[in-house]
């Protein structure tokens, strides 16, 4: 048996001090994904932090932030009336992913931290530099069919695999980390990272630091005018292809403000500046849209087997923007 | 016969006599038994396709917690039928060595065994699993088709076939050629495969397995270990799906029979599901070239079919590729080829509808394409050429309701409503398709024997080795005895699935019910007579000294032609025993050879297409079938149920893929080997002809587990054409060979 040593700390500092202090020590909330790796032999951690039981399970709003504790679970979150109403995006976004009873488990957190499905990341007879470094990605020259058009590196090709983290770039959120020096905020879109020459590293948080929270500012021009679209290979139950959050604050048939994020096409959320950029202040016309879905791809790059997101994502894309404007 | 199920006496919806078992959780399966002191083998996979094992390090594994044995090609007993095989091997059902599990150090295929921890639980088990370590010397695996045409072989089962002139294609008017490939498919059964092995004595060894045939199960171990038949017991009662995958003792089962022998204790292995794409076999991919000719009125005038379709590098394992084109139309010139490309892969197996599915797909996709080329309707294409006799073997069909069912499938299906023109129609801004085509699978029926024996209780108890892997045999089987007998349905007791009960065929190739069923009617019909002259033959009453076929069964009574009237219990005590019992080997007839059997249907598939996306939504599907009589309208329409499921994840999304460069699976998982969810299947309308086949069986029924499978990908395939007016030829149709 691999035996591992299991503890539930009874608060998010205790949680910090337990991790902190252990190397190989990992933090367990629904276990949705860490008890697959664990299976698979990817990873195997000599020490397990149960935080499931924590207090930062709740949703509330204060001001114009809402605020979502890291432990409130998928379901929970889908299913909040204020969130319903206030941030549809990411209802819809939760939904889309896994299944209900996967999402009755997973949690906020654990769904920001959840590792690639890359199949080379789990096949440990296979080279993966994220799972074994320097031993080279299997994916890069081989089945590639699921994997990045934006900001890969020849390291590796791999995509961050949620739903949830698209809608929360898309929406500006803020993670809220408590650490062994106190709390801190990262800004969504600067929480994962691109590969680079350290795939084995998925985010910016530091050893020890416990996500608590993420806010999400509020805006009812978004509320009323968005849209996820995930685009995938059965109707349930499988990772996107590639998926569109979008959303549209419109006033007087011009956009002033929009946010639009990509995922299935990186190894992070991958947020669609320079299409935003060409929309601010135009009209929401088919023609526009068309043209900012071109601006979104021009960084784009297939490797094989996934070219066809090169003409799946700008079509998503228009696809998502048209529905919202009704045009 | 036409009365056959007439009768209040046996509802043709009777629930599975088995449901209630099923849906508590008490139906035991293999991997369910409670073996006293039961061990559990965990497998050892290699991590190459090709090449041989160097080093195998066992020595940390075997120290660890718990461990009793760790079995490999190193250590294993000696196998008398591997070690010795006897130079002439008779009644081989795939040409070839079969594979041989811990044999040596070669290695055939990716994940192949080789080795078996068996510990006192299955998590040491596994943990022990971890531990062993093998070193290779590698050679470099061949697992794509496409780049192996030119190793393609001929195999004994695959003969070419050729009726008419060879060359009428040339000269026809109007012709269409092309080139269609099918993907590995992997039967993927919710229950993996399992075995549960205690070995008796020496010689003697009982089997929990899950298997289609436990009479072949049995047979294969006792031939391997040398046994005599009565000395291997095989229980497969409950069957969590097979769908061709337990036609044959895999290498779980014998990896648990060799370690219980090694280890001394009762052994159990479960596959777990990444185990089960690449070594209990799997429908083989293809490669299919299809020329089709007809004059400009769309009389076919000629085809041409040759496939290709891979194997293992140590056996050829063929199928029924190009049989539906043999036999489908009304063609005067056709030829077809089939050869085998062997690759280093274990070898695959039948897989519902094996090869029709897949040979179909070719030929009634090119079917549809030749439909555009005339400008003509696919459906009046269709009835153009449709065959009213076997055109292979120019035999009368046994029956033939295929016209009615292109026209019920057409009528429910509003097939006129279909605007020919493709891109035409439109549904809630989404491309709307329809698309149809025809099924044909052979009707078989095997011998089969069956007790039937009538008690004191009035009960009657029917038994047969039959298997029952959930199409509903046992609830059919059940339906037959009442109705042959007279009696009341809940008085009728069924057993299967056991290798101690009389040999019945393997529950495949659609002939569970003309076979089994027939052994059932058979036996029903010999325990009376058997009644009936006992009867006569007792002095001193009503019966005594009539001719046997004077005294008949009705309304749960003995009658005589006078009216004299006995009930079943009365006649017992009047023979003063408790039992009466018969066994009878139930044969087709002879009279079937002058007849070309078939099940027939017709596909009519509705998708919508998203313009932007191409995901493809199925939204109506009608399924029109001629099975014969259908016995349980309940369990027949769940086989084509089932079948639809299935066709869609064929035509849709279902493809084994491998790294060629490792010859190695990358979505062996359910969560990257996509089969339709819930949300994936639409309504669906299966229409059934139900007249009875007057020739094959005395209950009229024919084959229904394959059909609703044969052309459904086409089917799905011509409708997705329509909509868009991009033809797929590659299967699956995922939504990147539509952008």
């Amino acid at each position: 048996m691999i035996a591992f040593d299991y503890v539930r700390p009874n608060s998010a500092k205790a949680a910090v001090d337990a991790i902190t202090k252990d190397a190989s020590a990992q933090f367990i909330a629904g276990g949705s994904n860490l008890v697959d790796l664990m299976k698979h032999g990817v990873v195997a951690p000599q020490k397990l932090v149960d935080i499931s039981r924590l207090p930062l399970n709740s949703i509330e709003q204060s001001g114009n932030n809402i605020r979502i504790g890291a432990l409130c679970l998928n379901s929970e979150v889908a299913e909040h009336a204020l969130i319903k109403e206030k941030l549809p995006l990411l209802a819809q976004a939760l939904n889309a992913g896994a299944s209900p009873q996967i999402r009755n488990m997973a949690t906020v957190g654990g769904n920001m931290l959840q590792r690639t499905r890359c199949t080379y990341f789990y096949d440990l007879a296979m080279p993966c530099n994220k799972r074994q470094p320097g031993s080279g990605c299997g994916a890069l020259k081989g089945y590639n069919r699921m994997h990045a058009i934006f900001g890969a590196s020849n390291s590796c090709i791999a995509v961050h695999p949620s739903d949830m983290c698209v809608a929360l770039a898309a929406l500006d959120a803020t993670v809220i980390v408590a650490g062994s020096k106190g709390e801190r905020k990262i800004s969504f879109v600067d929480f994962h990272r691109l590969p680079g020459d350290t795939p084995e590293k998925d985010t910016h948080l530091q050893k020890g630091e416990l996500i608590t929270a993420v806010e999400i500012p509020v805006n009812d021009g978004f509320a009323k005018h968005s849209l996820y679209t995930k685009v995938r290979d059965r109707a349930s139950y499988a990772f996107a292809l590639v998926s569109v959050a979008a959303a549209l604050d419109l006033q007087n048939n011009t956009i002033q403000h929009v946010r639009l994020a990509a995922g299935g096409v990186a190894h992070k959320p991958w947020r669609l500046m320079a299409a935003e950029k060409y929309l601010k202040g135009k009209s929401p016309t088919e023609s526009n849209f068309k043209a900012a879905a071109e601006a979104a791809m021009s960084a784009a790059k297939g490797y094989g087997y996934n070219d066809f997101k090169l003409t799946l994502l700008p079509n998503t894309i228009i696809h998502t923007l048209k529905t919202i404007a009704g045009v | 016969m036409g009365k056959f199920f007439e009768r209040p006496l046996v509802p043709d919806d009777l629930d599975r006599v088995e449901g209630k078992e099923k849906v508590t959780g008490t139906a035991s399966y293999a991997a369910e038994y409670d073996v006293p002191g039961v061990h559990y083998g965990v497998l050892v996979n290699s991590s190459i396709a090709k090449g041989k094992i160097s080093t195998l390090n066992t020595r940390e594994a075997e120290r660890s917690p718990g461990v009793v044995a760790v079995v490999t090609h190193l250590n294993r007993p000696k196998i008398p039928f591997w070690d010795n095989p006897p130079e002439q091997q008779d009644n081989k059902r795939v040409e070839g060595q079969e594979f041989r599990v811990f044999f040596d150090d070669t290695i055939y295929f990716d994940r192949q065994p080789i080795a078996l921890v068996i510990a006192d639980t299955f998590e040491r088990a596994t943990y022990a699993a971890s531990l062993v370590k093998a070193t290779y010397k590698k050679e470099s695996p061949s697992t794509n088709i496409k780049n192996n045409l030119d190793k393609a072989l001929t195999a004994k089962q695959a003969q070419d076939y050729s009726r008419g002139d060879k060359d009428a294609l040339k000269s026809a008017p109007v012709k269409i050629e092309a080139q269609y490939t099918t993907p590995f498919q992997v039967h993927n059964p919710m229950e993996t495969h399992a075995a549960t092995v205690v070995w008796d004595a020496p010689d003697k060894v009982t089997v929990y397995n899950k298997t289609q045939a436990t009479k072949i199960a049995q047979q294969d171990i006792m031939r391997t270990f040398g046994l005599k038949a009565e000395n291997v017991i095989v229980h497969s009662p409950y069957v969590g799906g097979a769908f061709g995958s337990s036609s044959r003792v895999w290498p779980e089962e014998m990896a648990a029979l060799i370690g219980a022998k090694k280890s001394g204790k009762p052994v159990k292995v479960m596959l777990r599901r990444d185990e089960a794409f690449n070594m209990v076999g799997y429908r083989p991919t293809s490669v299919q070239r299809i020329s089709i000719g007809a004059q400009s009125d769309g009389t076919m005038t000629g085809i041409n079919h040759e496939a290709f379709g891979s194997t293992s590098q140590y056996e050829k394992f063929a199928e029924r590729i190009v049989d539906p084109t043999k036999a489908l139309y009304n063609c005067a010139n056709v030829s077809t080829s089939y050869r085998l490309v062997p690759l280093d892969m274990s070898t695959p197996c039948w897989t519902r509808g094996p090869g029709e599915t897949s040979g179909s797909f070719a030929l009634e996709s090119a079917v549809d394409e030749l439909s555009y080329a005339l400008k003509m309707d696919p459906l009046e294409l269709r009835l153009k050429n449709f065959a009213e006799k076997d055109p292979d073997n120019g035999k009368p069909w046994s029956s033939n309701y295929l016209k009615e069912c292109y026209e019920s499938g057409a009528k429910k299906f509003g097939w006129k409503n279909r605007n020919p023109q493709p891109k035409s129609m439109q549904k809630d801004g989404w491309l709307l398709g329809m698309g149809m085509a025809a099924g044909i699978y052979h009707a078989g029926r095997s011998p089969a024997t069956v007790s039937a024996t009538l008690r004191s209780n009035g009960t009657l108890l029917v038994q047969t080795s039959v298997a029952d892997t959930g199409p509903g045999s046992a609830t059919i089987m059940t339906q037959i005895a009442a109705e042959a007998m007279s009696i009341d349905v809940r008085k009728v007791e069924f057993q299967w699935g056991h290798s101690t009960l009389p040999p019945a065929p393997g529950q495949f190739g659609s002939q569970t019910t003309a076979s089994t069923g027939s052994g059932v009617y058979d036996a029903v019909k010999a325990l009376q007579k058997k009644i009936a002259g006992m009867l006569s033959g007792k002095q001193g009453w009503a019966f005594s000294g009539l001719p046997v076929e004077d005294i008949s069964f009705a309304d749960e009574m003995i009658v005589d032609k006078n009216g004299d009237k006995v009930s079943y219990d009365d006649a017992l005590k009047e023979l003063s025993v408790k039992e009466i019992k018969a066994e009878f080997e139930s044969k087709p007839t002879e009279e079937r050879e002058q007849y070309s059997g078939y099940s027939f249907a017709a596909h009519f598939v509705e998708v919508l297409v998203h313009p932007e996306t191409k995901m493809v939504k199925m939204n109506r599907v009608v399924c029109a079938v001629d099975a014969g009589r259908v016995i349980n309208k309940k369990t027949a329409a769940s086989q084509v149920y089932g079948s639809m499921v299935w066709g869609t994840g064929i035509a849709l999304m279902e493809e084994g893929i491998l790294d060629h460069r490792y010859g190695r699976y990358v979505n062996n998982d359910f969560a990257n080997y996509h089969i339709p969810v819930n949300a994936d299947i639409c309504h669906v309308d299966v229409l059934f002809t139900d007249k009875p086949d007057p020739i094959l069986d005395p209950m009229g029924a024919k084959g229904l587990g394959e059909i609703g499978l044969v052309g459904f990908a086409a089917a799905v395939a011509n409708a997705v054409y329509h909509a868009t007016g991009k033809r797929v030829r590659d299967l699956p149709i995922t939504l990147d060979k539509l952008l």
